[in-house]
């Protein structure tokens, strides 16, 4: 559902930027036309529905966005799949960053404190990993993404208790 | 017919244990004899100030912490020589002492100082060993580690550790901000020094064979690299910093190279061989699992290394002129981060017990467990020099401390807890002199 709802936003965004590029461009399609009123005119409406998909990329995405996205994604024990709940929320991640491909991403993996610390590293990096080809899937571009793992080293929380191993096994995503 | 029944089962249970001979070895320090010495205050020659370092406190200090020697107090002592010819060998029998340490610290000509020393057996009433050394007011210290490394050796047959240092990892937290410092200390845990310190985490220190430089990850910048940094000088270059995870960086024994851990862009983490000096790489892990934590035979010709390539992390082998790797650990589904003792024959990781993780001891040739450590969460296990203690992390009321256990598991200590999580100790080398 909460995908099928980002399919539309992105589909309308699509319209509305495509109809939106005439109107940038619209002095050299008037000087090139000899139908001088009804271009002003067409130029008009286009400027009109542009100025409406503005608000409304802005009302949704870039900053106010980003900032509203959870940017944290959560892990079981000894896993690195995703799990179903955060499609949606990396759907969401991928729409803005096709939307506007000078955005990049660090996705900073981690894992709870339990065993060596250069295998969590790998772990860590696993999870990252699973978070980035999730991106690729969406159509993210590979020059978007980084990814870094810091193991066990920067937890969220300093417990040695379930609790704080849940919310230690993340991935952070880092939109810039 | 019951009792062949008892008997055979008991068999079992024997040949069971020798099978999966996994023991957690709960006494700690002071177990089996320890060896009553004395270590009388050093005499000061004419000229020589009162120092602010005891060198008989060093070195009592030094073999007590074995766990092999206990010492006797001051103010026991019936008499206090500071040469042989003052000793009265009756004095020291009546109090049981096997061995007796007398000193004293000369000023020379030139202005510097000389420390004597001599070590006596008082059962036979004889001078084991004697020796006099140059020293400087600065460095009182490590002359006292040195004159206990050889104390312990004479009386052990072991080559001591005193004279070494360790290096090790330091958090502090302070509100949001946590501070990450390596660390180079005495064995003791004396004379701390910072490494280098930073806001973005640093990890897994690797000493090279000479002592004189130390290889670590650093995240500055949020992303991995490996540095690899001149202790004298705190001169470092970056050695290792492509795209994704560069970790767990090993020196080869010649020092010529590092073996090191690479994830790549697309995260999958292989080892690799970094000549330091050409930066030329050669992959020796092609595996879709996690391979890391790598570590190199004391003869370099093998690489030991973790990968969870069965599913589970286990410790695995590869030749350096082999492309396939032997799975080594078979007891239990978790073991990791091996460490070679430096003579070769045993193998430290971090091994799953029972829901904790231990630092457990593989030896080589029987290919037998012994579980070391009590502790839920111990990790990082690093051989000192003479291959008979390790070191390791382990946890006290959250907080990460440093523990010594001789590889036969009997004597186990906590290195003097400071300020501060502590963790990754390694132990360096024996020093140059």
């Amino acid at each position: 559902m909460e995908r099928f709802k980002f399919g539309l936003i992105g589909l309308l965004v699509l319209v509305l930027s495509g109809c939106a590029t005439p109107s940038s461009k619209s002095g050299n399609v008037g000087n090139n036309s000899s139908m001088d009123s009804s271009v002003v005119s067409d130029t008009a409406a286009t400027y009109g529905v542009g100025m409406d998909s503005n608000n409304n990329l802005e009302a949704m995405s870039d900053d106010s966005m980003s900032q509203d996205l959870e940017t944290i994604i959560y892990f079981d024990f000894d896993r690195s799949d995703l799990r179903p709940e955060y499609d949606a929320l990396i759907s969401a991640h991928a729409f803005n960053m096709n939307a506007n491909t000078l955005l990049t991403v660090r996705l900073e993996g981690h894992a709870d404190e339990r065993g060596s610390r250069e295998y969590n590293i790998g772990l860590g990096e696993r999870r990252a990993q699973a978070v980035r080809r999730m991106l690729l899937l969406n159509g993210v571009a590979p020059a978007q993404i980084t990814t870094v793992s810091f193991g066990e080293e920067r937890p969220n929380s300093y417990g040695s208790d379930e609790s704080s191993y849940t919310q230690n096994r993340r991935v952070e995503l880092v939109i810039n | 017919m019951q009792l062949k029944k008892k008997i055979f089962l008991l068999f079992c249970l024997l040949f069971h244990d020798a099978l999966y001979a996994e023991l957690t070895i709960r006494i700690t320090q002071g177990v089996g004899k320890q060896t009553p010495v004395a270590i009388v205050p050093f005499g000061l020659g004419r000229n020589v100030p009162k120092f602010a370092v005891s060198i008989a406190d060093v070195i009592t200090n030094d073999l007590k912490r074995s766990g092999r020697f206990s010492a006797t107090p001051i103010e026991n002592m019936l008499q206090k020589p500071t040469t042989g010819a003052e000793i009265d060998f009756d004095d020291w029998s009546i109090l049981g002492v096997e061995a007796v340490v007398v000193g004293r610290i000369i000023k020379m000509k030139t202005g510097s100082f000389n420390i004597q020393f001599q070590l006596f057996d008082i059962f036979k009433g004889e001078q084991i060993v004697g020796y006099r050394m140059p020293a400087k007011e600065g460095t009182l210290r490590r002359s006292a580690h040195r004159i206990a490394d050889m104390i312990y050796k004479e009386l052990t047959g072991i080559r001591g550790v005193f004279d070494t240092k360790v290096a090790y990892v330091k958090t502090n937290v302070s509100r949001n901000e946590t501070n990450y410092s390596l660390i180079v200390a005495d064995s003791d845990g004396g004379n701390e020094q910072i490494v280098v310190t930073s806001n973005d985490p640093i990890m897994s220190p690797a000493w090279s064979p000479d002592s004189r430089q130390i290889a670590y990850v650093s995240f500055e910048g949020d992303a991995s690299s490996i540095f690899l940094q001149t202790l004298r000088t705190g001169n470092r270059r970056k050695i290792s910093d492509h795209p994704g995870i560069n970790g767990s960086p090993a020196f080869s024994p010649d020092g010529r190279k590092l073996v090191l851990t690479l994830g790549g862009v697309n995260g999958n983490l292989d080892i690799y061989i970094l000549d330091i000096a050409t930066r030329s790489l050669k992959r020796m892990t092609y595996n879709r699992a996690i391979d890391t934590e790598a570590t190199w035979s004391p003869n370099g010709d093998e690489i030991y290394f973790t990968s969870d390539r069965g599913g589970a992390p286990q410790v695995y082998k590869i030749a350096l002129n082999s492309d396939k790797a032997e799975r080594v650990t078979f007891q239990g589904n978790y073991n990791a981060r091996p460490r070679l003792s430096p003579d070769g024959k045993k193998l430290a990781m971090v091994h799953l017990y029972r829901g904790d993780y231990r630092i457990a001891i593989h030896d080589i040739a029987k290919k037998d467990l012994l579980v070391l450590s009590s502790g839920m969460q111990d990790e990082s296990p690093s051989f000192a020099p003479n291959s008979d203690t390790l070191i390791y992390a382990t946890k006290m009321k959250g907080n990460g401390v440093l523990e010594t256990v001789t590889a036969d598991g009997l004597v186990r200590q906590r290195i003097a807890s400071k300020l501060g999580d502590i963790r990754e100790p390694v132990w360096s080398p024996f020093l140059k002199l």
